[in-house]
């Protein structure tokens, strides 16, 4: 029913200086669903993911070749401005980050960078995204206070609230429950799996239990490789590659 | 042990507080505040002095705030890592090492000479700037540096480009470190004597500073002016403890401003 592709990577390398981060990388990734990225520490995961919101050209002497095509079209095209990826791919990092700001001033300020000016506007953008993030009813009577006030949990749904407000198409999570409890962390499970409906969704996660829980298809790199990409349902029952098996029955990682 | 070197330092720092306000405070007056000195500097008061010494220090914050914060943020944001940019560092950093009576004589010689704007608010504000100058970018660069490489990128995550990024989330992150610097740099500023000696103070002028090349009465020139210069030494002494306390007051003052607005930057987000 969902076949469309979102995001395609087709034949991706890329390297810090000498060092080979990802090798020949190729991955469809459809429209409205959610793809998880499982591997251990330091096999290029968040390097991937990074990619696709052209996050990972910040870091100095890095390169890459291959192609990643965002509906279709070619992000890393020269005629693309990062900045305009960045808008329409957002991210929620692996610790919770708010700005130094309010609650309100974290999530108007990417409407105000988008050139955004009506108030009431802004203002119904703001508790429409705080609503979509299941944040709303904790927060309304606070909306202006600082965002460094909230819990751990909360400050990373504030951050995925950010992301809503500026309409993005494709969210990515690297590790986004990396540093939160148990609750919190099921709240966001939650979370991604209602945000589905609206966009297509990358998670890197180090939890295998996440993966199972939250994706239809998964995706598991080793060492700067794609080992094995399909539905999760497969991945956890029944892996082509014995190195999948390996690792998600946990022998190694 | 380490206490006992804590003391020691209070004791220097109450003694000078103390042997400065019991010597200062018997010539201060509402007229030692309030009007120019009168009769070879023996009476009346040192009002030109305190605002000259107020002109000269917001002169050289004016010049040296803008310049040095564009600075830091290209060093800390823009500079690709080479070379060239970290001999720039080192010697910014020397910079601030290099004793305050060559920049005076660099201010007379630049200044005052070459672009002649003579011995003058203007010329004193620039020496005294470009004094102030390392101390604002170091500590500027230490401001930025320590803003969290993770708000920036949450920040171009959304969309923004780098300058916004910069402008909306890295400086007002950094506001409270860049202050301590003006903090810092007022203090120095405005106690400094040799870098005006030759661009813009003069002992005695008559009435207040008219332009920006005006000479001016500064207080840390005046108080060697009445001890070195003069025909009543022993009058003027007691003068010169007064306007003492009125530096260190004035110092305090700014300062004080300054770290209250830092606090209530600081707390506003924490």
């Amino acid at each position: 029913m969902y076949s469309k592709i979102k995001i395609k990577a087709d034949n991706v390398n890329f390297f810090y200086g000498k060092v080979q981060a990802l090798k020949n990388i190729t991955i469809d990734m459809l429209e409205k669903q959610v793809t998880a990225i499982i591997g251990p520490s330091g096999c290029g995961k968040s390097t991937f993911i990074r990619l696709l919101n052209r996050m990972d050209e910040l870091i100095p002497n890095s390169s890459m070749t291959g192609k990643i095509c965002l509906s279709g079209v070619d992000i890393f095209n020269c005629l693309c401005d990062p900045v305009d990826i960045r808008k329409r791919v957002g991210m929620v990092f692996q610790k919770p980050n708010p700005f130094p700001k309010s609650i309100f001033d974290n999530i108007s300020y990417g409407l105000k960078v988008n050139g955004i000016k009506d108030k009431s506007f802004i203002e119904e953008k703001v508790e429409d995204a705080l609503k979509k993030a299941a944040l709303w009813q904790e927060v309304k009577d606070r909306i202006h206070e600082s965002a460094l006030k909230l819990s751990g949990g909360q400050q990373q749904r504030l951050c995925i609230a950010r992301c809503l407000a500026v309409q993005s198409e494709v969210i990515l999570f690297d590790e986004p429950c990396a540093s939160l409890d148990p609750i919190s962390t099921a709240k966001i499970e939650e979370l991604i799996l209602e945000l589905k409906k609206d966009y297509t969704i990358v998670i890197v996660t180090h939890n295998m239990q996440q993966a199972a829980r939250v994706s239809d298809y998964t995706a598991f790199f080793l060492l700067g490789e794609l080992i094995e990409f399909g539905k999760t349902q497969d991945i956890f029952t029944k892996p082509n590659d014995p190195k999948t098996e390996a690792y998600i029955t946990g022998r190694f990682g | 042990m380490l206490f006992l070197c804590i003391i020691i330092t209070l004791i220097f720092l109450g003694s000078i507080i103390y042997f400065i306000s019991t010597r200062g405070f018997k010539v201060i007056s509402w007229e030692f505040l309030t009007q120019g000195p009168r009769m070879s500097m023996t009476q009346g008061g040192v009002l030109p002095a305190i605002i000259g010494t107020f002109y000269l220090t917001l002169g050289a914050i004016f010049f040296a705030l803008p310049l040095g914060l564009a600075c830091a943020i290209y060093l800390c944001e823009y500079s690709p890592k080479s070379f060239v940019v970290n001999l720039i560092r080192i010697s910014i950093n020397n910079l601030a090492g290099v004793p305050s009576v060559v920049f005076g004589l660099f201010g007379l010689a630049v200044f005052v000479n070459f672009f002649k704007f003579g011995v003058s608010i203007l010329s004193g504000s620039l020496t005294l700037g470009i004094l102030a100058l390392p101390l604002i970018i170091s500590a500027s660069q230490e401001a930025l540096t320590a803003v969290p490489q993770s708000i920036r990128e949450a920040s171009l995550s959304l969309g923004a480009t780098k300058w916004e990024t910069i402008k909306n989330i890295v400086l007002p992150t950094a506001l409270p470190g860049i202050l301590t610097g003006v903090i810092l740099s007022i203090g120095r500023v405005a106690g400094e004597t040799a870098p005006i000696l030759f661009t813009a103070a003069a002992f005695y002028t008559r009435g207040y500073p008219k332009s920006i090349f005006s000479e001016v009465m500064a207080l840390p020139y005046h108080i060697y002016g009445l001890m070195t210069e003069g025909t009543h030494p022993y009058q003027q002494k007691a003068i010169a403890y007064g306007c003492s306390l009125i530096l260190l007051f004035m110092v305090l003052l700014i300062s004080g401003i300054a770290i209250t607005l830092r606090q209530r930057q600081r707390g506003a987000h924490v």
